[in-house]
């Protein structure tokens, strides 16, 4: 379960304080699906570093009694003077993983072929995506923690990916944020909306999807 | 420092906290000797090729000047001790200092966290000085040029005594440049000044007697001084007081791990 506890964020900026999430509270069982809807700058991505335990709320508690993964898909912690290999070492040290038999599963699904053992840096936008996304498949959790995966990639990419977490991976937890709200209507059990720092919770996906859609009109 | 595994329990006890720790240092190490030095040509050996040129090259200058030092030592000796010296704690805080942002996009991991980063990176800084005075020192005593240290230990006691001051500076220093640019701005002048004043090219029984008190408030200077005993025995009279060194490091330590602490609460991963 990961239980979150009345969460406050403020940012500072030049123009002072800014509130970002103002007394959040979610709680997430096992094998839920939670869906995140919001516009642009409602917090969404905020929220989701919040529950990851890479920041820390200015006010209110997070509790995770289920292991969490990073961000998905999350491509921006490259090193891209280093190669794929190096990267992906990184990351299974950083977790206590053996890289050795993981290469034929990131091989296979990033179709990386000899660039594996090139800098990332010579990589195409689509390489690194499919480079981040079969990495963050090679540790195993509870929970996890999917921030816009259908911003990037090609069909076939979309299609591996929702072989990987939805069939593999079905019975796990997942916080899914997106502001395409029929992706979260597909794939979740009940979604949740921020608006102006306050969390909206719903019953049903349909109620969700309503009050987010009259949202966009305000 | 409070590192959960992802895996196991959520609340670790000590000896898993401990695993995950050794685990994330270790992997930061290897990035960063991949990224400083990669797989190019003699790849991670500039580590401490890198300190030993610097060091032998000063030795030599110092050599041919024929600087005086206040001291019989011999030339090589004494520059080869005073310079590893200032490598050793001086560098620590060069590579803490703006360590934290190019490193952001790791905090997504939550167990990676700044003092991690800072552990990685001075851990390869003391590797690297350490390595190019104990290779140096071998060879300098194969060639004739050197004879061997009088007590192995108090060396021993002196480098690390410098490499706490550099590890608690640098972390100090890196934790505030954080949060106020203008450290960076400031470090580079103020070592740059430091080196003279360190220790390193005088011994402080040969300077006035006025001028040693206030010699002694430097930490290093100290430091240097123990070490030089260490090495060269009663060729020296070296003048430090290690309980004031030892007080000064603690002092530093707790300030840096207070403002790491401050830091990583605003932090925001990439």
């Amino acid at each position: 379960m990961i239980n979150l506890q009345n969460i406050s964020k403020h940012y500072h900026t030049r123009s002072g304080m800014v509130r970002v999430l103002d007394g959040v509270s979610l709680v997430i069982q096992p094998g839920e699906r939670v869906g995140v809807l919001g516009r642009n700058g409602a917090g969404k991505s905020t929220l989701i570093r919040l529950i990851s335990g890479a920041e820390a709320p200015t006010s209110g508690r997070v509790q995770r009694s289920m292991s969490v993964s990073w961000p998905l898909a999350f491509g921006g912690a490259f090193q891209t003077a280093l190669t794929g290999f190096d990267n992906l070492r990184f990351i299974c040290r950083v977790y206590g993983a053996d890289p050795s038999d993981k290469v034929p599963f990131v091989q296979e699904f990033s179709e990386l072929g000899i660039y594996l053992y090139e800098p990332v840096r010579s990589y195409s936008s689509g390489m690194r995506a499919r480079l981040a996304f079969a990495i963050s498949m090679i540790v195993e959790f509870d929970c996890f923690l999917i921030d816009e995966i259908v911003a990037v990639g090609d069909a076939r990419f979309h299609e591996k990916c929702h072989h990987e977490l939805f069939e593999k991976r079905g019975d796990r937890a997942m916080i899914i944020v997106s502001h395409n709200p029929d992706y979260i209507r597909e794939h979740c059990h009940r979604a949740v909306v921020l608006s102006e720092g306050r969390m909206h919770t719903f019953d049903t996906l349909d109620e969700s999807y309503e009050f987010y859609m009259s949202q966009q009109y305000v | 420092m409070s590192s959960v595994s992802p895996m196991r329990s959520i609340r670790p006890n000590f000896l898993q906290a401990w695993a995950v720790q050794r685990r994330v240092i270790g992997a930061l190490l290897m990035r960063e000797v991949m990224t400083r030095f990669g797989r190019h040509n003699i790849g991670f050996l500039w580590l401490f090729v890198e300190p030993m040129l610097f060091t032998l090259g000063v030795t030599t200058m110092w050599t041919i000047a024929k600087m005086t030092h206040g001291s019989h030592l011999p030339i090589t000796a004494f520059a080869l001790t005073g310079y590893s010296s200032v490598l050793l704690w001086r560098n620590m805080p060069s590579r803490c200092i703006s360590a934290i942002m190019p490193n952001l996009s790791l905090m997504h991991h939550r167990n990676v966290k700044i003092f991690d980063i800072f552990s990685a990176r001075l851990l390869l800084e003391a590797a690297g000085a350490s390595i190019s005075f104990v290779v140096l020192t071998l060879i300098f005593i194969a060639a004739d040029m050197l004879k061997p240290p009088e007590d192995v230990l108090q060396v021993l006691a002196a480098w690390l005594m410098l490499a706490w001051f550099g590890a608690s500076l640098g972390i100090l220093l890196g934790a505030l440049s954080e949060q106020y640019e203008l450290v960076e701005k400031l470090w580079h002048p103020t070592a740059y000044l430091l080196f003279p004043l360190s220790g390193a090219a005088f011994m402080v029984d040969a300077m006035p007697q006025v001028a040693q008190k206030y010699l002694l408030y430097l930490p290093m200077v100290n430091g240097v001084e123990y070490l030089r005993e260490g090495y060269f025995g009663s060729l020296v009279h070296a003048h430090y007081d290690i309980m004031y060194m030892v007080i000064c490091c603690l002092v530093l330590s707790i300030l840096a791990l207070a403002q790491t602490r401050k830091i990583s609460r605003t932090l925001i991963p990439e």
